[in-house]
């Protein structure tokens, strides 16, 4: 693979090119499913190809091929050149990357347990073992279970000298019961929605998870949601479990700060940011128990965003986005970085696979965790709503107004749950909703959640973010206002 | 426009017989005779543009073929981009694995025999040959007409060609090639928007400077945005305002989503749900439709009446789903195995005959929307929809647009609002970003729900 990534390379080398990159990417998937006890999908996928990324006459050109034959190659490398001459038809400056070293590297994920060498019947085993479990609760009227996995390997080679060889494997597992009466249809899923937890492991991730244990208490809240109240309407402290709030953070944290956002290149279809250059430093994005980091390293767990190098040979970083409630950090690219002036890029240029050109995307962007107990989060008022597992999800263009529904709800006095509440929502304006955080639980109850659907680009690339969190305290937020009309 | 039968180089209906006879000559060997493929190809590039610069420029072509094969009520897909014997070889050795691997399912049938499928001319040359400097020059002229007003231009043109086909061991042969092309642009002032965008099977019924020229005129209109008391308004929805949000209900018009009791026409069906002017069918033949006249069986694609007066009619059916309720298949199945069964893609909504400027003129209070944003479920039964109005919102007063508004959210149920629609506009091909294309009117709407208004 590596020669036939070198020879790419060499073929977009042409006059006028200032730089180019080539990624060759080999991958392989595993997607099996159940729904009401028979077989869902069950299926596999294969793919080969390679993207070439030019920068001629001081703009962009980008081509990509599944055709590996010489020629084929060839070919792409020169429809990139000429795709980025063509781009000079409409240029205002020349595109300046900011400066990055050679790398050469070979990287592997942590993977204890092959999950393509455990058998497809192991696996439909266990996934028909819980649908059956989630059946045996009277009322539910649809069981669906999945598992995915995906391993990639990428040579990246570029003009600059670096060639990096990365292959990553990520296991995704879940399931969802739904219950239909009368007039009304409730679910709950576990570990998450979006077909459950996700995460840079192999097999092992799946036992992990211990799904089938947890199999009958969910199916039992999804029937007894029917008879659960309606959440009420108005204004409360509220507290969210981890998986919600790492959406939350993903939404209205991570899409904010990616810099080409800020800068416009998404104006047409993602938006752009309220996050405008003159606020970096100076706003005041949330309380002081607001600490948030965009972090691609290992050592920040096996995220859907861990790697070694990012998508144009950056090695893996830590950045500070949000220090003690101050913003203070952008995710950035060469060309961004070099725009705003930065010494370099963070690390953050990720494609969804050979076809498609790198953008800016979340790697791990996490809130940290606090320095409270969970009996201090929930009991740290006197009343609060406690909410869990994404139902909707929706925030505006510039990434200040946001409404989530969960799942699932409980009213807390005390600390304790008293009673079951359904249709929860909540919504609020980003920097006041951080603002408004008073307490955000320790490390024990930290997980690095995989959100496996986050959709950016055009043509759209739909890509896995990781967002670590634990359970989360907000007062005076608006609940309700969804189902208030 | 120059639409030729269906022509495509990047896989040809007799490249993918050839292959197919491979995929049989190796299901042979394994002793399998119940056996299918799908091929795939495109061939596309897009031009994006931002801040009044070409910023991204990309083209990217690629093939595909997915094995299916049917055991006694077992049933696996795999997939592979490597078209060599050995490659397919392996694929369909994959698939067999998986397949034995798998726990039977009555629910799957024997492969179809063909039918008939009639032919869709949906390829223009000229699209498919679409050059770099084509969009650039035409990027170009898009971005001057913007800049021209002080304003920033961002945006697309795409222009490409695809190929869809399905063959299986009991004769069914299908291929489709077809062409597009999507022009979109969001025309930005200092402290607003406007967006217009289109797409055609042919590039040469896209108006790119037309386009322009409207989103900038919405960015004009619509600037100093005011901020107004959220609650309930009359809203005229622009086509794509529609399609984007009575786009969101169509998954439920399939029956294995009724069987399963996850539709919101679970126990709904052939009751009145909406109002007497909403007629709506699904009918891949439609002149301003796209798409492939087969499914994933390769059963024939027939026009469905989803909706009529207000009555919610008829379902698309797979095979699977046709069997279990005694109906006939209506080709609308996706590739097996799923969960999911079946779903309508190709949307007519019937329009009326209100031109928008006559529901603007017959508003004394309203508000305009131009496009919605970021749209998700909050209610699966209600179908009560979230989401945001973008790139161009105004304020309807005496008949006149009298300012551009800052963004409301909204928490509106789809079946109140398709029971609350005043007016039709004639129906267009409209695109938007959180659907898929159909052929749909405005609609002006009374007491629609607005929750919230954002900060621009």
């Amino acid at each position: 693979m590596k020669q036939l990534a070198l020879d790419a390379l060499d073929s977009a080398q042409r006059p006028g090119v200032t730089y180019a990159d080539v990624r060759l990417i080999e991958s392989r998937d595993r997607e099996l499913g159940t729904k009401n006890g028979k077989p869902g999908q069950v299926s596999s996928d294969e793919s080969v190809g390679v993207g070439i990324r030019v920068l001629a006459d001081g703009c962009w050109g980008f081509a990509a091929t599944d055709d590996l034959t010489r020629t084929g190659v060839e070919s792409a490398a020169a429809l990139a050149v000429g795709i980025a001459r063509s781009s000079a038809l409409a240029k205002k400056h020349d595109v300046n990357l900011a400066p990055e070293a050679r790398h050469e590297a070979t990287w592997v994920s942590p993977c204890r347990i092959d999950p393509f060498s455990v058998s497809v019947e192991e696996q439909l085993g266990l996934l028909t073992a819980i649908d059956n479990e989630l059946r045996r609760a009277s009322g539910v009227t649809l069981a669906q279970t999945s598992m995915t996995f995906h391993r990639s390997r990428q040579i990246f080679v570029s003009s600059i000298g670096s060639v990096i060889d990365q292959t990553r494997t990520f296991s995704g597992a879940g399931f969802e019961a739904l219950s239909f009466q009368g007039d009304q249809i409730q679910k709950r899923s576990y570990p998450n929605s979006f077909g459950g937890q996700h995460q840079l492991k192999g097999y092992e991730l799946i036992r992990e998870l211990d799904l089938l244990a947890h199999a009958p208490r969910v199916a039992e809240e999804a029937v007894a949601l029917h008879s659960a109240d309606q959440c009420p309407e108005g204004r409360f402290n509220l507290i969210l479990d981890g998986s919600q709030l790492g959406l939350q953070v993903h939404e209205s944290v991570g899409h904010p700060i990616e810099l080409d956002r800020v800068l416009g290149s998404e104006a047409n279809y993602a938006g752009m940011s309220f996050l405008t250059l003159d606020k970096l430093n100076h706003l005041r994005y949330g309380s002081d128990f607001v600490n948030a980091v965009c972090d691609a390293r290992l050592e920040h767990g096996p995220g859907l965003g861990t790697f070694a190098f990012d998508d144009e040979g950056v090695p893996a970083q830590s950045s500070d986005i949000i220090r003690n409630g101050q913003f203070v950090g952008y995710m950035t690219s060469r060309e961004t970085a070099a725009a705003i002036g930065a010494p370099r890029s963070n690390g953050t240029m990720r494609a969804t696979s050979w076809a498609r050109l790198p953008l800016i995307r979340m790697t791990n962007v996490s809130l940290l965790p606090g320095e409270q107990t969970l009996n201090e989060v929930f009991g740290g008022v006197d009343h609060a709503i406690y909410m869990e597992t994404n139902r909707s999800w929706s925030i505006d263009d510039k990434r200040y107004n946001f409404q989530f529904g969960c799942e699932i709800a409980w009213e807390i006095k005390n600390g304790k749950r008293i009673r079951m509440l359904k249709n929860p929502t909540y919504s609020g304006i980003t920097t006041e909703f951080w603002n408004a955080c008073s307490a955000v639980a320790n490390r024990d109850h930290w997980v690095l959640w995989g959100v496996p659907n986050c959709g950016k680009g055009q043509p759209e690339q739909v890509i896995g973010t990781g967002h670590g969190a634990s359970p989360a305290r907000f007062h005076n937020i608006k609940v309700g206002a969804a189902y208030a009309g | 426009m120059r639409v030729e039968s269906n022509r495509a180089e990047i896989l040809s209906q007799t490249e993918c017989s050839e292959l197919f006879g491979a995929v049989q000559q190796a299901a042979k060997a394994l002793g399998i005779s119940d056996i299918e493929a799908l091929f795939g190809a495109h061939c596309g590039a897009l031009t994006r543009f931002a801040n009044n610069t070409i910023h991204q420029n990309v083209a990217e072509q690629g093939r595909w073929i997915s094995i299916r094969v049917a055991l006694d009520q077992k049933t696996a897909r795999a997939t592979t981009n490597r078209f060599d014997l050995d490659s397919i070889r392996a694929a369909v050795e994959q698939a067999l694995a998986l397949a034995r691997s798998a726990a039977p399912n009555p629910d799957i049938l024997p492969l179809p025999v063909p039918s008939a499928i009639s032919e869709i001319k949906r390829f223009d040359v000229e699209t498919a040959n679409a050059t770099p400097e084509h969009r650039g020059r035409v990027v170009s002229e898009a971005i001057r007409a913007v800049e021209g007003n002080g304003q920033t231009a961002a945006g697309i043109y795409s222009t490409g060609q695809s190929v869809e086909a399905i063959f299986n061991s009991r004769g069914v042969a299908g291929w489709h090639a077809e062409t597009m092309a999507q022009f979109s642009i969001t025309a930005m002032a200092g402290n607003s928007s406007g967006w217009a965008k289109s797409s055609a099977v042919s590039h040469s019924a896209i108006d790119p400077l037309a386009l322009a020229r409207s989103a900038a005129e919405k960015a004009h209109l619509s600037r100093d945005p005011q901020e107004i008391a959220p609650g309930r308004y009359t809203v005229i929805l622009e086509p794509a305002a529609v399609l984007d949000l009575v786009g969101q209900m169509f998954g439920d018009f399939s029956a294995t989503a009724v069987a399963d009791r996850r539709s919101f026409l679970t126990d709904r069906l052939g009751s009145k749900l909406f109002g007497d002017n909403i007629h709506i069918t699904d009918d891949v033949a439609h002149p301003l439709q796209a798409g492939v006249p087969f499914d994933g069986e390769g059963v024939p694609r027939r026009k469905l009446t989803l909706v009529e007066a207000g009555v919610p009619r008829e379902l698309a059916y797979s095979r699977s789903s046709a069997h279990r309720s005694g109906v006939e298949p209506t080709g609308h199945g996706f590739p097996l195995p799923n969960e999911i069964g079946e779903a309508p893609l190709n949307i007519v909504v019937a329009g009326g005959s209100t031109p928008l400027d006559q529901m603007i003129a017959s508003t004394d209070r309203g508000i305009l929307v131009t496009r919605l944003w970021y749209i998700r479920e909050v209610d699966p039964y209600e179908k009560i929809m979230t989401g945001m109005t973008r790139d161009g919102t105004f304020l309807i007063e005496n008949g006149r647009i009298a300012r551009g508004l800052r963004n409301f959210r909204f928490n509106q149920g789809i079946v109140e609002l398709l029971n609350k629609v005043e007016a039709l506009s004639p129906a267009v091909r409209a695109s938007g970003e959180e659907s898929f294309d159909m052929v749909v009117p405005a609609m002006k709407v009374r007491d629609f729900n607005f929750t919230e208004v954002t900060r621009f």
